[in-house]
């Protein structure tokens, strides 16, 4: 499914096209238009929306409301998830891309789909599973209540720390892992395939080992990939709902993320500092989508 | 692997090591968690948990609006990714950029925007309003959610599909008398077709699960407005963890084989193109 979210490989070129295969100039211009008013409806007014209903009040009321201590505490939440998060995905998918682009072995299309499955699970399922293990209810919280457990003395320490997973933050940030576990591997494995293996066998050849041919060669070549897959995990990293917010228990200033927080003041009628600490997130967007455009741009570029 | 063996690049044992250990647990045992809770239930417990009314009418509200979404996104996508293909306008590297939002938004925002667009006083849905039209807390705020977040798919399925078309088929097709209608009916669509239907199905599937852009527009009324993913979690506040489990082994069956009918779309797609 990730093949459409990444999309590096893409070319756009206009050409002249001979009269017999150009639309009519009305077909054109209808079409256009359709197309333009169906975006302008669905994807740019709700853009709109958000900026708009985050300013009814004025700049001073926006402002007031972006300086709220506990948005303030959401926001530093969502960077230090996406900052966990976003790393690990990263060396995953590197190493993943890795074995799977540079060599061949039986089971590597299944694999290539297991790598894929969190994009085709509801998030909502993503923040469940990770609930029936680690939940009160869950495998470790009967560790924690078994009488007689494995390793007595992490039991000991785990109860003695008060450690917790769920309803806290390292259940966040394993949420956050599996809703964005795909989005490097997916980018590179196409990118590393399409390369194929000659300048590491070149690497090679003149003497160079593993991590001096990863370094110096590979990494390289893969970099504006790499860079891609880091925007669009860090993008869902920041963004992620449903999975967080089965798995966060909703402690305000404590466990929740910037969308969490969104939700809270929206529900308690803030609607204000809900659009507020929104309009956040939709800059990030924003950002995300000029970034993206920008390795597409230099990609293209380098490939022209 | 002996095979691999042959190969001089050096990181095979470490990369894939790292790999399944890794995937297996961050997304291969909890997964299975799920199966292995439900399996807990009697047939019984698992039936009554599945196909109670209340479950039942959120699968139909779920299926219908990821359809209805998906189908509307087929029609519109198809103009748009074609638009942005072949017409140049001002502005188009902007406009396709653009495309990419539903991705980047984070869901809670794209849904209490909306929410506020198609509220009986926001600025759509005081349109409808006189009309006694409600969008906003209806199954058509769903259907409306569903459509934000499907879009991209289908356009960026169909964009590299058009942009790879041979011009000579449509040459050929108005040399030998076709008029443009006929050419794109009969030879341009039937070669769009796998990518649309490839677009269809990751939209739909997208649809099914999602919950964020959904929940605030919806209004939630069980049996009317309650979409699946919404009544796991409600199950879940209730302490019903098996009940919510059972719902979601559902959906992920459902999921997989979405995925895999995907997967076999795609490899259809490609011998289509590689013809």
């Amino acid at each position: 499914m990730a093949s459409t979210v990444s999309s590096l490989s893409r070319s756009s070129g206009s050409v002249v096209r001979p009269l017999a295969t150009r639309d009519a100039t009305w077909v054109r211009y209808m079409l256009t238009a359709a197309a333009l008013g169906f975006l302008a409806l669905f994807l740019l007014l709700p853009l709109v929306a958000v900026f708009a209903e985050a300013l009814r009040r004025g700049l001073g009321a926006y402002f007031e409301a972006l300086k709220d201590p506990d948005g303030m505490h959401a926001l530093k939440l969502t960077l230090i998830t996406a900052a966990l998060a976003v790393p690990a995905n990263l060396v995953f998918g590197v190493a993943a891309a890795w074995c799977i682009a540079k060599f061949t072995f039986p089971g590597k299309s299944v694999l290539i789909t297991l790598i894929d499955l969190p994009f085709a699970v509801s998030p909502v399922i993503s923040g469940l599973i990770y609930v029936l293990i680690f939940g009160a209810q869950g495998w470790y919280g009967h560790y924690l209540n078994a009488e007689a457990p494995w390793f007595p003395a992490l039991q000991a320490w785990l109860i003695e720390q008060d450690f917790k997973i769920i309803f806290a933050v390292p259940g966040i940030v394993l949420a956050t892992v599996f809703v964005t576990f795909p989005f490097v591997a997916r980018e590179l494995i196409p990118l590393m395939q399409q390369q194929g293996n000659d300048e590491e066998y070149a690497a090679i050849t003149l003497g160079a080992n593993g991590w001096q041919t990863f370094w110096k060669v590979t990494l390289p070549n893969i970099k504006w990939g790499l860079f891609y897959g880091v925007i669009l995990c860090n993008a869902r990293a920041m963004g992620e709902f449903g999975a967080v917010s089965v798995v966060s228990g909703h402690i305000r200033g404590e466990t929740n993320t910037l969308p969490l927080h969104v939700e809270i003041l929206y529900n308690e009628y803030q609607f204000v500092g809900a659009f507020a600490a929104a309009s956040v997130l939709a800059l990030l967007a924003l950002v995300t989508l000029v970034l993206k455009s920008l390795v597409e741009w230099a990609h293209a570029r380098r490939h022209a | 692997m002996s095979r691999s063996h042959r190969s001089v690049i050096p990181g095979f044992g470490l990369s894939l090591g790292l790999t399944i250990t890794y995937l297996s647990l961050i997304v291969l045992l909890p997964l299975s968690a799920a199966f292995i809770k439900t399996s807990g239930l009697t047939w019984e417990e698992f039936k009554t948990a599945v196909f109670s009314p209340r479950v039942l009418a959120s699968y139909r509200i779920s299926f219908l609006a990821s359809l209805a979404a998906a189908s509307l996104n087929c029609v519109f996508g198809l103009v748009v990714a074609w638009v942005l293909v072949r017409y140049p306008f001002p502005g188009r590297r902007v406009v396709d950029a653009l495309v990419d939002l539903p991705f980047a938004l984070p869901t809670a925002v794209a849904g209490i925007a909306l929410t506020a667009l198609y509220a009986p006083n926001g600025w759509i849905g005081q349109l409808f309003e006189p009309y006694g039209i409600k969008i906003a807390f209806t199954e058509i705020g769903i259907f409306i959610a569903l459509t934000f977040i499907g879009l991209p798919f289908v356009v960026r399925t169909l964009q590299p599909i058009i942009e790879e078309l041979e011009p000579e088929f449509e040459e050929a097709s108005a040399s030998l008398g076709a008029n443009r209608w006929q050419t794109i009916s009969r030879v341009i669509f039937p070669q769009l077709l796998p990518a649309l239907i490839t677009g269809f199905a990751m939209a739909f599937a997208r649809a099914l699960g999602e919950y964020g852009s959904v929940v605030f527009i919806s209004g939630n009324m069980p049996m009317r407005t309650e979409i699946t993913p919404l009544l796991i979690i409600t199950k879940l506040e209730q302490y019903d963890y098996a009940g919510a489990t059972a719902i979601a082994v559902v959906m992920l069956i459902a999921s997989f084989a979405l995925l895999l009918i995907i997967n076999l779309l795609q490899k259809w797609s490609r011998r289509h193109h590689a013809v």
